[in-house]
Formats: structure tokens, sequence, C-alpha cells
């Protein structure tokens, strides 16, 4: 399943033969990610985002398993819980505060990734599974990081839980009742917070059981890279370990030391003052907003304010939301261009950062009352989102004129270089 | 196939979303009140930015505050009394400052609802039994516990400061329906311009043992400053940590940057 040249993995050891003749487990590590994987020796800095994802993780379920040691979820104490980690365990806060940074840490590399993906064609053929798989870790993580944010029970906690298993009432006839049976009652309660604590626990296995065959498909054609063309021969490529290893040790280094800076010098800032008071059902707060990753997606949801054959708006909004992550499931074939890097994409190119930008509006849009000129700014910012992956890429694919390619990784690289070069003696 | 399923799919969100563009008007319905609301005034601590430690003279006269004033009607339940060795007590004054409290408890012979001495290890007793009370006592508005206001407010301290200091009469071109009814109180820090809290600050109103000047300016800073260390009582330690690691991580940040320079160094990428 790799290239030819991959190194083969030989053990020196007694006991790690021995072991490779039991149980090839450090075998398959060695295939994975050490020497054994060929990988594009052209990969940029983007190229970090996928380790430092497993990373962030990591650390999810490693501070996530922590908390539940001290956590109670049930209503009457949930919230009080969270302050006794915070106030009486031992180094409580820092665990606290990391898990709670961790998610928004997870998901400011994820999104890195994703968009990574989307500027080098990484989703094309023949990685179609690995962007595919990809899709459903995204919304995993969203599930996950939803029903995390429910569990200290305060008052974001509670409205977010309202308006988002709300959005299954705009379902005609059978809405009402799958939105009591995912509750477990007609408001959130103690039923809603002890099975969203329960699945918060097993969703991140999940997470990582997908992570798996991620890793497990991308092995089969090797890593994409920023030309977009596929390896030639071994010149083309590094063993993983130690170069990647290396590359992705700095990229670590530079994740934590933002992930710190999070941590300890200012936890709260990507957090709602609203989740320090205690869920009350009989007091909405003024302004019912989500944290920053599901930003987009909610100025979507709450773009759609007409009803359209016979579709009600609040159900429209509800679909645009969740056809704007379906969407990305049809990528590979909403993309007919058969180059994949965006370095020789005139065209295209100029559209992902329009994407880019309009991602970005959306997201400030989401933050902001219901109100002029944010609504309208959120319809622009929506139309260009569905423009984008199912009317403008499909065209643009097609009449599109690639600029000329390289022949291979190395004739990219080398060409690269000499450009330097004569550029460095002129 | 999935290009022009996906086409249709695209203009039909499109036309709902132009639908509603079109069909949305551009104007906003007026909000009087926003024009009266002011943006709190910034209230500057010791356990502010990359440096902060507590001013415990502060949080003593902070405490001080709350205990004669703010207790009346707030509660402080995340607060245990021997947290407040922060402050700079030793083991001895919590103990009687402690015992200075009726908790709730049983009696041990017979069963009956009784109180006892404060320990340092009970919590700061509610002023009130249960919300009803609460409500009955305070105009129907419940005072909200005090542990985390500082975190629990946009503004945080420095919203809460304003708040203290901003109770003032409703200027004259305020409209009518934005006046203060009965048993409110108007203050333009207050989202709605008008709350159930009574101005609870005047001058000299506490008496501070270390003889700071007790002005109404001064007690709201230093009860503000109390409840910036009530609601993050290890700010000051996360800070100090947060050094520490980050300094440990730009060492192992830059040796990995120069050992990826090193195995790198003949490979051209």
């Amino acid at each position: 399943m790799s290239f030819p040249w991959a190194k083969n993995y030989e053990p020196q050891q007694p006991l790690m033969k021995w072991l490779d003749e039991k149980l090839p487990l450090p075998r398959l590590v060695y295939n994975a990610i050490g020497a054994g994987y060929p990988v594009p020796r052209n990969l940029n800095y983007f190229w970090n985002f996928g380790v430092l994802a497993g990373a962030a993780l990591m650390i999810q379920i490693i501070t996530g398993i922590i908390l539940a040691m001290h956590y109670a979820a049930n209503v009457g104490v949930a919230f009080n819980s969270v302050e006794h980690i915070i106030r009486d365990v031992n180094a409580g806060w820092f665990i606290r505060y990391a898990h709670m940074n961790g998610a928004s840490m997870f998901f400011i590399v994820v999104y890195l990734h994703i968009f990574r993906g989307l500027y080098y064609g990484s989703y094309k053929a023949p990685r179609e599974m690995v962007w595919l798989l990809g899709v459903v870790i995204f919304l995993l993580m969203m599930a996950t990081a939803f029903m995390g944010y429910v569990l200290p029970w305060g008052q974001m906690s509670f409205w977010g839980a309202q308006v988002i298993t709300g959005f299954f009432s705009a379902i005609p006839i059978v809405g009402e009742p799958v939105r009591q049976w995912l509750l477990g009652g007609f408001v959130p309660d103690n039923a809603t917070l002890n099975r969203f604590f329960s699945l918060h626990y097993l969703l991140p296995f999940v997470i990582l059981g997908v992570i798996i065959l991620h890793i497990w498909a991308l092995h089969i054609p090797g890593s994409n890279n920023p030309t977009g063309i596929e390896v030639k021969d071994e010149q083309d490529t590094v063993p993983f370990h130690p170069y990647y290893t290396a590359k992705d040790g700095f990229g670590l280094g530079i994740f934590l030391l933002v992930f710190v800076g999070l941590t300890f010098f200012s936890p709260n800032m990507l957090g709602h003052a609203d989740n320090y008071i205690p869920a009350n059902s009989l007091s909405t707060p003024a302004h019912i907003v989500p944290e920053w990753y599901f930003l987009p997606f909610y100025a979507i949801l709450k773009a759609f304010t007409f009803n359209f054959l016979w579709i009600d708006a609040k159900l429209w909004g509800v679909i645009a939301m969740f056809a704007s992550i379906a969407l990305l499931f049809f990528l590979p074939w909403l993309d007919s261009s058969p180059v994949k890097s965006s370095t020789y994409r005139p065209l295209y190119r100029w559209f992902f950062w329009v994407l880019v930008a309009d991602v970005l509006l959306l997201g400030w849009c989401g933050m902001q009352p219901a109100e002029q000129p944010w609504v309208i700014l959120s319809q622009i910012g929506a139309i260009y989102y569905f423009a984008h992956f199912l009317i403008i890429l499909p065209i643009v694919s097609r009449i599109e004129r690639p600029l000329p390619m390289p022949n291979s990784i190395t004739e990219a690289v080398l060409a690269k270089h000499a450009d330097d070069k004569s550029a460095a003696t002129a | 196939m999935v290009r022009p399923l996906g086409f249709l799919v695209g203009l039909g969100f499109v036309a709902a979303l132009l639908l509603s563009l079109v069909t949305t008007p551009l104007k906003n319905e007026p909000n009087v009140a926003y024009s009266f609301v002011k943006h709190p005034r910034h209230l500057k601590l010791a356990s502010d930015g990359l440096m902060p430690h507590w001013d415990q003279a502060q949080l003593q006269r902070g405490m001080q505050v709350y205990k004669e004033v703010c207790s009346a009607c707030h509660s402080l339940n995340l607060v245990a009394f021997r947290n407040i060795q922060d402050l700079g007590y030793t083991e001895g004054q919590v103990k009687s400052f402690a015992k200075g409290f009726q908790v709730p408890s049983v009696n041990p012979d017979t069963g009956e609802v009784a109180t006892r001495d404060g320990l340092p290890s009970d919590h700061f007793p509610a002023p009130y039994a249960n919300d009803v009370a609460a409500r009955a006592a305070n105009n129907n508005a419940i005072p909200p516990d005090l542990s985390l206001i500082t975190k629990a407010r946009e503004g945080g301290k420095d919203y809460i400061y304003s708040l203290l200091t901003g109770y003032q009469n409703p200027p004259a071109n305020l409209p009518a329906e934005l006046k203060p009814g009965t048993g409110l109180h108007y203050n333009p820090y207050f989202p709605n311009l008008n709350l159930a809290m009574a101005k609870p600050l005047s001058d000299g109103q506490v008496t501070y043992a270390d003889g700071t000047k007790a002005s109404v300016d001064q007690m709201a800073k230093d009860v503000t400053a109390f409840l910036v260390w009530t609601a993050e009582p290890k700010l000051v330690k996360r800070v100090q940590v947060g050094w520490a690691v980050f300094g440990f991580l730009l060492i192992f940040t830059v040796l990995t940057y120069l050992s990826y320079r090193n195995i790198w160094a003949d490979k051209k990428h």
C-alpha cells in the first residue's frame, strides 16, 4: 500500500524482533508515521495541521478524562462542580481552561487543515475517501463540541441546547416529537444533560477511530503536496521520520505556545460571560450566540427570512445549515478540474480567496444581533457560499485553462531553488 | 449527475436567499434605550495584565464592603472562609472570622433545624433561605449571587465598578417609557437603564481599619477588586505558572526549529 522504495522495518534488538513476530505493532507505527512512510519532499507549513489536529484531540481526551473524574452530570450540581474543579481541585483550573480552550485550538487547526485541502485540491482523486472521512470527523467534532458546551450548565449551555435541538422541531409533523425524544423531555433538563455527557465522552473515541481510517486511506495514495503532482519516483519523497517528525515537532511548539497563551493569559476570551450564570429556564439571555467555531453556520441559519416554495423560512435555514456542510461530501465530484493545486489554477485561486473572506464575513455576522446591516451581509455571504460550491466551482473547473505545470515534484523544487539563486545573484 | 443536481440545489438556495434579501427591511427598528446606555468606565486593578498580583489591603477592604453592605441581599455561595487566607489573613484570623457567622445546621440531639458558629470549611452563608424569600424582600427581583459576577457580565469588573458608581437622576430628555417605575432606579450602565437595586453605597458608609477614606468611588473599587478575586481566586497563580510554561515551550520550540533545520540541511524542498 505504499511506494516500492518505502523503507522496510528491520528490528535490531531481540526484544523488538520477538515483538515483531508476535504482534507487529512497531511495524505498523513505523509504516504509518515513521521512516517507512515516504512523503513528498516539498510540503509547506500548511501540512503541519493534520498532526496538530491529532495532538489537539489527544489533549482534549486527556484533559477530558481528568475533568470527568471531578464533574457531576446532574442539573442540581453540574455548574458548581465545574467551579469546584476550578477552585478546589489541584491544578483543576488548568485542566478546565486547557479543555475549554483546547476545543477552540482543535477547531482552529482543523479549519486551517480543511482550507489547506481546498486550496491544494487534496479532496480530488485519488484522495476522495480521505476527504469524505475528514468531513465525517468534522461533523463528529461539531456534535462533540456542542454537547461539551452544554455540560457546565450555564445560561449559554442551556439556551444553546434549547436553540440547537429546536432545529429539529422545524421538520414538519415529526419535528416536535423528534426534538422531545432527543432531549428526553420538553426542555433541556437532567435527562438531556446525562445523555449529552455520555455522548460527549463517547464521541471523541469514535473520532479517534475515524482518524485511523482517515490516515489509513491517506497512506494508499500518499500525501498530496503544494504542486498537486503525484509522486513519480524516490527522489520526490523523503521518509516521514526524521524529516516530517522534525518539522511537525517545530509546528507543535508553535501550536502549544498559542495554546498556552490562551489558556493561561486569557482563558475566557473566546467564551461568553453568560455561561458563568447558572442555567435558568425562566430567563432568556439577550443574545444567544454559539461558540465562535459555529458562527458561520449560525449566520447561514439566520439568513433565511422568507417562506419560499411553501417551505417555512425557519426550515429553509435549518436545511441550508445542514446542506452547507453536507455539500462538502460532494466536493470531489463538483470540481471536475484534473489540476489539484491552486498554484496552477489562475481562476479558481481567486474564488478560493473570496470563499475565505466570505466564511470570515459569515462568522462575523453570526456573532451580531438580527439587525441591519448584519442580516443583509449574512444573506449575501450565504448566497456566495452556496454559489461557490454548487454553481461557480463546476463552471470554473470546466472553463479554466490551467497554467503550465512541472513534470515532477523534484523538477518544481529544483526550479524554485534556481529562481531563488538567480534572484539572489541578480 | 452530481453537478446538474448540485446546480439546481444551488439555484434553490440562492433564490430563497435573494427573496429573503429583498423582503427584509433595510431600516432597523429604532431602539431609544441604546442612546442612553453608557459604555463602562475602565477600572485598573493590581490583578490586571500580564504581571498581576493581589493588592491584599484592597481585597480586605473590599471584603469589608461586601460583608457590611452587599451581603445584606447578595450571597457569595462559592467562597469558603478558608479561601480568604489568600487575602493575607492568618489561619487564626480565618477561624475567628468564620466564628462570627451563624451557618445553617441541625441540632445534633433533636435533629431540629438550627444554626451553629461558622468553621473555615463553611461557605459564606446566604442572606435568604430560598429564592422565594429573596424575591419577596426585593421587589420581586432576586439579587444575584456575587461569586462569579465579574466574569458573568459583559464588561466584567469595569461594568461592576461603573454600575456601583453610576446611579444618577434620569436625564430630562429621557422618554417617559424609559423612566424608572416604582421600586426601580436609574443607572445608565445597566442594559435596561432601570434596575431594582437601589444605590448601595454612600460616602463614609463603612469605616476602614487602615484609615482609607471610604468614598463611594473607593468602596466601589475595593469591592470590585474583591469580586474579581472571588470570581477567579487562581488568577495570579495562573498567569505566573503561564510564564514558566511559556518559557519552557519557547526553549522547546527553538530546539525543535534548530533540529528541523539541521535535519533538512542537505535536502532541497
